[in-house]
């Protein structure tokens, strides 16, 4: 190696570092003290910080550092903090009655946002993130109840849940009078086209409508009433009306005679603690279709 | 073909060094006459208005802020006396924004920077710092041989540094301090700065702001005008032949002799300039520059060479204004015998006064006739349309509505849409069932729910416009959205 200190370039006057392309010379011009010296602080700095923060990978772990310190500790304080800044409202929303939440403005939009996304951890599976419904699964949106529209009935559907097998659940069902033997399936025809009447939706040619009401009358109104009104007791739906969960063509519903039906909602008490369930109650009720 | 060159016989030239210069320290001297006099007007204006404006009450009501000038981040809310203005409504500081940059421009094309020597921050600032300055280690002869002096320092003259820099700093600190009161109620934050329960946000901001303002005034000076401004370069770009700037009046200073020659010269009947070269202009010149050189980049045009010079002529007998506001057109008529002419109002100064009166009319405009009233409506999108039981549908509607009054409102909605429609509002038993009736707080926003039913007969086939009309019930105020009603 060349000692290259005794070339100097005339411009800068500083010595150069030898490296010569096409005539242009490279200045030697050395780290700055301070960068340096930072950079070793870095190095210093780094040896301390796997002393005392988690650092090594270990055979099934790693080494947990003097200070203890790990992410999901601090995710525990943070989720901690959380509730006790919801602490207040979230203890207005279990106290206050279902009716008092929806009439003040500060609490039902609280129970709205904290419904909104519950129902989509929860419900939304089955009734849609829009609470839209599917066949078999309602809409919540419109009027139609099976179980009743009203804060205290939506809240105890919440609660107790359907055919759900505890103890309050809501029961009774569909039977399948096909199935079972109880209709033939002409019987089943005419009074699938009587049910249609009942909505005002056109029936079959040559189908004998005193028939269809006989049978109907001693078959299906002991649930869903006389004039076919449904019984929310039940959970009969109205069928004079122009919401059908499972369809009102005449093959839905010759199929829901012969097969009936009996959908399943899970119990929520329990699985979401109480003022979850309020605020659940209070966003189902508010999407507009609530009595 | 081209003739090969070896860069080794290449040969710099013997002006080319390194391209970093060494600062100058500059010790302005001090002066007295009309500009001062000016700058130290403007200069107690200035701080005044910044240091005491905080403490400024305003009445707006209870439970509002009575402070005049208050930026309120946790609520949003920014108040300038009797205006208040809503995050949606920033757009006013575009407005300010761009009259603030024209009035510069006007005020160069009239005066030069008079931006930069009066009105500026760090003119201002760093003005204050070299009066300090000047009080504690003396003028600028004294300074200059205070910091020459290589002997070892005496305890008078490190009490004059500790006392400068404490002064510096106590003035940097309330600068800071300043700042964060126009974010919080001045008077509790101050009590609450000195028993130290202010939230720690202010202390980290009072800490930036005496920093930077003991840097930039204390130390870096002229070179933030110099080297970290980019108004020098702007306005040299926006300058014409007729703005006034701080002008050497060359015509009337050269040749420059020295007072005793002059006066023989003159008696033999010869023509002598005016400068007696006595290099005042210099010594005075918070940039460190000589004005005598012709405009410079430099050059914050604060007037104080005017002063300067003006002293010196008055002692010597000669016309004032040897240096002065003027411009090469009138330097060349004077030489030619002509007399100087000023023309404040020409093309480019109309047209910035014109932009400013426009901007400035339509923000005033604007800002009068703001509605304080205001509602946005936001269709439901999942599900856009309900079918209900007996056939109708029922459209949902997120409704915001705006109360930016210093009271609270009772307001009715309408929705004008589908035919016989009716509307309601979830969580409200409003006693006029088709027309709901809220009372909406003051200085607030509400966000309702909406369900708007058209009966099944009535059905809209397609997608049809619905005006939401809210009225004010007392004052009659109305404001409007629009949004479609959609059937499945």
């Amino acid at each position: 190696m060349t000692d290259h200190s005794s070339d100097i370039d005339s411009v800068s006057g500083k010595s150069t570092t030898g490296h010569e392309w096409d005539g242009i010379k490279e200045l030697n011009t050395p780290l700055p003290r301070w960068w340096v010296i930072t950079f070793y602080l870095t190095i210093v700095w780094a040896i301390g910080y796997w002393i005392v923060y988690p650092a090594w990978p270990l055979i099934s772990s790693n080494t947990a550092g003097v200070f203890g310190y790990s992410s999901r500790a601090d995710v525990a304080v943070e989720l901690a903090n959380l509730e006790k800044i919801r602490g207040d409202k979230m203890a207005a929303l279990g106290t206050a009655s279902l009716a008092d939440i929806e009439k003040d403005p500060a609490l039902l939009a609280l129970a709205r946002a904290k419904g909104k996304t519950v129902f989509g951890d929860n419900c939304a599976p089955c009734h849609g993130t829009g609470a839209t419904g599917s066949k078999g699964y309602p809409n919540l949106n419109d009027d139609e109840w099976l179980w009743g529209g009203t804060l205290d009935q939506i809240m105890q559907t919440i609660q107790f849940g359907v055919r759900s097998g505890h103890a309050k659940t809501h029961e009774g069902q569909m039977l399948a009078f096909g199935k079972d033997g109880v209709l033939k399936g002409d019987e089943i025809v005419t009074v699938a086209n009587y049910v249609r009447s009942l909505s005002g939706l056109s029936t079959r040619t040559g189908y004998d409508a005193a028939k269809g009401q006989k049978i109907f009358a001693e078959n299906c109104a002991a649930c869903h009433g006389d004039a076919g009104k449904g019984n929310q007791e039940l959970g009969a739906p109205n069928l004079t009306d122009k919401i059908w969960l499972y369809g009102s063509d005449e093959a839905s519903l010759i199929e829901t005679i012969s097969q009936g039906r009996g959908g399943v909602m899970p119990a929520w008490e329990g699985r979401l603690d109480p003022a979850t369930i309020k605020a659940m109650a209070v966003y189902v009720h508010s999407l507009g279709g609530g009595k | 073909m081209n003739k090969t060159v070896n860069p080794n016989e290449l040969k710099p030239a013997d002006d080319v060094g390194p391209l970093y210069a060494a600062r100058k320290k500059v010790y302005p001297q001090s002066v007295s006459g009309t500009f001062r006099r000016i700058k130290w007007g403007l200069m107690a204006f200035c701080l005044g208005v910044y240091y005491f404006l905080p403490f400024v009450r305003w009445n707006r009501g209870l439970g509002a802020p009575s402070q005049a000038v208050l930026i309120d981040l946790p609520n949003s809310r920014f108040y300038f006396f009797f205006i208040e203005l809503w995050p949606q409504e920033v757009y006013y500081f575009t407005g300010l924004l761009i009259v603030a940059a024209v009035a510069l421009f006007l005020m160069n094309s009239i005066g030069g920077r008079i931006w930069c020597g009066y009105l500026c921050p760090q003119t201002v600032w760093t003005d204050l710092f070299y009066a300090v300055e000047r009080l504690i280690e003396g003028d600028r002869r004294e300074r200059m041989k205070k910091d020459a002096s290589t002997d070892p320092m005496k305890l008078e003259r490190i009490s004059e540094i500790v006392l400068k820099h404490s002064i510096w700093l106590l003035i940097a600190w309330w600068t800071g301090g300043a700042w964060v009161l126009y974010f919080n109620d001045a008077p509790t934050l101050v009590k609450e700065l000195v028993t130290f329960q202010a939230p720690m946000i202010a202390y980290i901001w009072i800490g930036i702001l005496t920093a930077t303002t003991y840097l930039l005034a204390g130390y870096m000076r002229e070179q933030v005008c110099t080297y970290m401004c980019p108004w020098p370069r702007i306005q040299a770009a926006l300058t014409d032949e007729w703005a006034l700037n701080v002008t050497y009046r060359y015509d009337r200073g050269e040749k420059r002799t020295s007072v005793k020659k002059a006066a023989e010269l003159r008696a033999l009947g010869q023509q002598v300039g005016d400068c007696v070269d006595c290099y005042q202009c210099v010594a005075v010149c918070p940039t460190g520059i000589d004005i005598r050189n012709g405009p410079q980049m430099e050059c914050i045009q604060c007037g104080l060479c005017i002063d300067a010079c003006d002293n010196v002529m008055t002692k010597i007998g000669r016309p004032k204004r040897l240096i002065g506001y003027d411009n090469d057109i009138n330097i060349h008529r004077r030489q030619e015998g002509k007399a100087p002419i000023y023309r404040i109002v020409r093309a480019r100064t109309i047209v910035y006064s014109a932009i400013i009166a426009a901007v400035g009319g339509i923000m005033i405009y604007t800002l009068a006739t703001r509605s304080l009233l205001d509602v946005n409506v936001l269709h439901d999108r999942n599900p856009v349309a309900v079918k209900l039981s007996d056939g109708s549908i029922r459209n949902a509607y997120t409704v915001r509505l705006l109360n930016k009054s210093g009271y609270d409102r009772v307001i009715a909605i309408d929705a004008e849409g589908p035919v016989n429609s009716t509307v309601h509002v979830v969580g409200v038993d409003s006693v006029t069932p088709d027309r709901p009736m809220i009372v909406i707080p003051r200085d607030a926003t509400s966000e309702l729910r909406l369900l708007v039913t058209a009966p099944a007969e009535n059905n809209p086939e397609k997608s049809i416009p619905v005006h939401f009309h809210v009225t004010d019930i007392g004052l009659g105020i109305v404001a409007s959205a629009t949004d479609n009603f959609v059937s499945p």
